[in-house]
């Protein structure tokens, strides 16, 4: 498989702050790629780096086999990108802004008025692009993004600020772009969103890549921990645990927040079979770990968006 | 496009052939204008408010002309209804020029004399005197009371001597070299609009394509700076000769009198130098703002106090010396000074052509300083 992005030990300091510390990473052609992160943990400052907005401190990074820092012309027509904050002109529709984007890469009306048709924006051609909703606003600028067809596609939080629906919405076009055989870099502070559409992760923090991998096998790696929990009052914590103990069963953790009481544990069966013997199954819920369980043992603390 | 080392993959949408040409530079320049025209506070600055002002002054000063002369005839003066018979229809006749009231009470008359309410009194006196009484306030009209009553008194004398006079006047007037109020009004104005159009163009465009990530995202695509650059220069250019057609339409039209002489025209690409001369103001304060509210008071506080020294409201002619120096610097002042030589005082080539040299020298002065504080993004 040929290689998208190749980057290699990059750097960036802003004044005190080191946005960027040594992230490397790679990329497959055709891949969908995410970096996942909570707010401030450098995905921003890494994807620029990456498109060859800004100039990393230190580090080496080829796109499609160049480096994108100077700003390389020849690249550009090639890689399609969208910002976290949608960056439009002033006063133009929607069709206007998609057409100026297209001509920029030669790109005719026809072929713009499509990929507005695509991202499902007909209707609100005529519209003035600062009277847009969030979501509207967001499938522009993807498609402004996608107008000349590039093979390598970059994305800034995407759906960070939509309903549920235009989310669900923005994912399943997101998937036909990768489907049609472009790559796809996202950043995303959701874990669900990486999950659901990324072939493989880097989860970042604090401006290292601390875990890189495909969203299951990274789930897995984390000893399969299953969490079980039943609403709360149904049997003490103290007893509980004695009774897991002499059922067998290694507990890995066990809390109640006086709403439910929950177990951590990789060998669920004996912890199931002493609830059911003492009637406490009411609320049952097991869960498997997600992204959210790596990050928390990646970093020792919670996952907080 | 180049996807020669591309990755296989399976193709999108085949490219169709288009019929229409795109550039980039004909949908920055279609961004540009429609940003512009869409814009109505800029509408209104750079193209009413100052096509306004031409109208407005325009109408004021146009009743300049002589200088009417209120005069006040205390009781009856044989002298004026005499020289009123005579003198009826007559040209040049100089009694045209006064306003004569009747008064009864002399202190009355004199009283608005003095207050400078009227500009004259006339009274019979003994012996057939004539008295006239005038203010100094007002030396012009104190002198063209004079010089009227002289003639009539004069012409009076002749008439009851019965002699033809051996000596008279023929008056004629020649082509008015003197300034008519339209003639700077033009040029100022029109200077002061396209100075308004330009600095704000190009500061507006860079503050707010900075600020809305506008320009780092052109960064991303293949267009190059050049292009940016030649499409705001292009718009602006078509504002300001925009701007230049309307002033000359609406100051030729016979009610405002401009006259234009033989090589008006130098003075478009006087404009379009001036255009990148003011454009290049704006680079600086487009730089240096950080907000569009920061550029607009910069912009201001450069653009008025530019426009009232370098002659765009009040006539350098009539400007004190000190104020004539200050003006060289300014470059507004080089615009005004050749538009006006060559609108309407016959000016040719060689009045516009050093304008033009300073004009682009300066821009590129304050281009090459643009530079300096130039950011792609306000991080």
């Amino acid at each position: 498989m040929t290689e998208a992005i190749s980057a290699d030990g990059i750097r960036k300091r802003y004044g005190d702050v080191q946005a960027v510390d040594g992230v490397s990473l790679s990329v497959q052609a055709g891949e969908f790629y995410g970096i996942l992160g909570p707010n401030g943990a450098g995905k921003t400052t890494t994807l620029e780096i990456l498109e060859g907005i800004r100039e990393p401190d230190e580090g080496r990074i080829e796109l499609l086999g160049m480096n994108p820092w100077p700003r390389n012309p020849k690249l550009l027509p090639r890689i399609g990108v969208q910002f976290q904050a949608s960056a439009f002109f002033n006063k133009l529709t929607a069709r206007e802004t998609i057409r100026t984007f297209a001509s920029f890469y030669g790109v005719g009306p026809k072929r713009a008025d499509a990929m507005l048709e695509r991202v499902g924006l007909t209707e609100s051609a005529a519209v003035l692009t600062d009277k847009m909703s969030g979501g509207q606003a967001q499938r522009l600028s993807i498609a402004c993004a996608l107008v000349h067809d590039p093979e390598l596609v970059f994305l800034d939080e995407p759906t960070t600020g939509l309903d549920p629906q235009a989310r669900r919405n923005l994912w399943d076009l997101l998937r036909d772009i990768n489907a049609e055989g472009r790559t796809v870099v996202l950043t995303t502070h959701y874990l669900d969103e990486a999950e659901v559409l990324c072939e493989r992760v880097s989860v970042m923090d604090h401006g290292k890549v601390l875990k890189t991998g495909a969203p299951a096998a990274l789930v897995r790696e984390i000893d399969d921990t299953v969490r079980v929990s039943v609403e709360s009052g149904l049997i003490t914590a103290t007893r509980a645990r004695e009774l897991f103990v002499e059922a067998g069963a290694e507990i890995a953790n066990l809390e109640d927040n006086g709403v439910t009481l929950a177990v951590s544990t990789r060998v669920p069966a004996p912890v199931l079979s002493v609830l059911a013997e003492q009637n406490a199954l009411r609320g049952l819920e097991v869960r498997g770990a997600t992204l959210e369980d790596v990050f928390l043992q990646l970093t020792g603390r919670e996952y907080r968006a | 496009m180049t996807t020669t080392s591309a990755p296989s993959r399976p193709a999108a949408a085949p490219e169709q052939p288009e019929q229409e040409r795109v550039s980039a530079f004909g949908g920055l320049s279609r961004v540009m204008l429609l940003g512009f025209v869409r814009d109505r506070g800029a509408l209104f600055f750079t193209l009413i408010m100052p096509l306004m002002f031409l109208l407005l002054f325009g109408a004021l000063y146009k009743s300049g002309g002589t200088p009417h002369v209120k005069i006040a005839e205390v009781g009856q003066v044989q002298l004026l209804d005499t020289a009123e018979a005579a003198l009826q229809g007559q040209p040049n006749n100089p009694l045209a020029a006064l306003e004569i009231t009747k008064y009864t009470d002399e202190s009355a008359a004199l009283e608005k004399v003095k207050k400078g309410e009227l500009d004259g009194l006339v009274e019979q006196g003994t012996d057939g005197r004539v008295v006239v009484r005038y203010s100094q306030g007002d030396q012009v009209k104190a002198s063209t009371v004079q010089g009227i009553m002289n003639g009539l008194v004069q012409a009076a004398n002749q008439q009851a001597a019965g002699t033809k006079p051996p000596f008279s006047m023929d008056l004629g007037q020649v082509e008015d070299k003197a300034l008519k109020p339209i003639q700077y009004l033009t040029p100022g104005l029109l200077g002061y609009a396209v100075a308004m159009g330009a600095v704000y163009g190009a500061s507006f465009t860079l503050v707010s394509w900075r600020k809305k990530r506008v320009l780092r995202r052109l960064r991303l695509t293949p267009v190059s700076t050049g292009t940016i650059v030649a499409a705001r220069v292009g718009v602006s250019v078509l504002v300001a000769l925009a701007q230049t057609g309307l002033f000359l339409a609406v100051a030729t039209m016979p009610f405002f009198g401009l006259k234009l002489t033989g090589n008006w025209w130098l003075v478009l690409p006087l404009v379009v130098c001036a255009t990148i001369a003011f454009m290049s103001i704006g680079l600086v304060t487009g730089a240096v703002a950080k907000s569009e509210e920061a550029a607009n008071g910069i912009n201001q506080m450069l653009i008025l106090p530019m426009s009232f020294l370098g002659g765009a409201f009040i006539p350098l002619d009539f400007a004190p010396g000190w104020l004539q120096t200050v003006s060289h610097a300014l470059p507004l002042r080089y615009l005004i000074v050749s538009a006006k030589s060559v609108l309407s005082q016959g000016g040719g080539l060689m009045d516009v052509l050093p304008s033009m040299g300073g004009l682009l020298a300066f821009a590129a002065v304050m281009a090459l300083i643009a530079s300096r504080f130039f950011n792609w993004d306000d991080a």
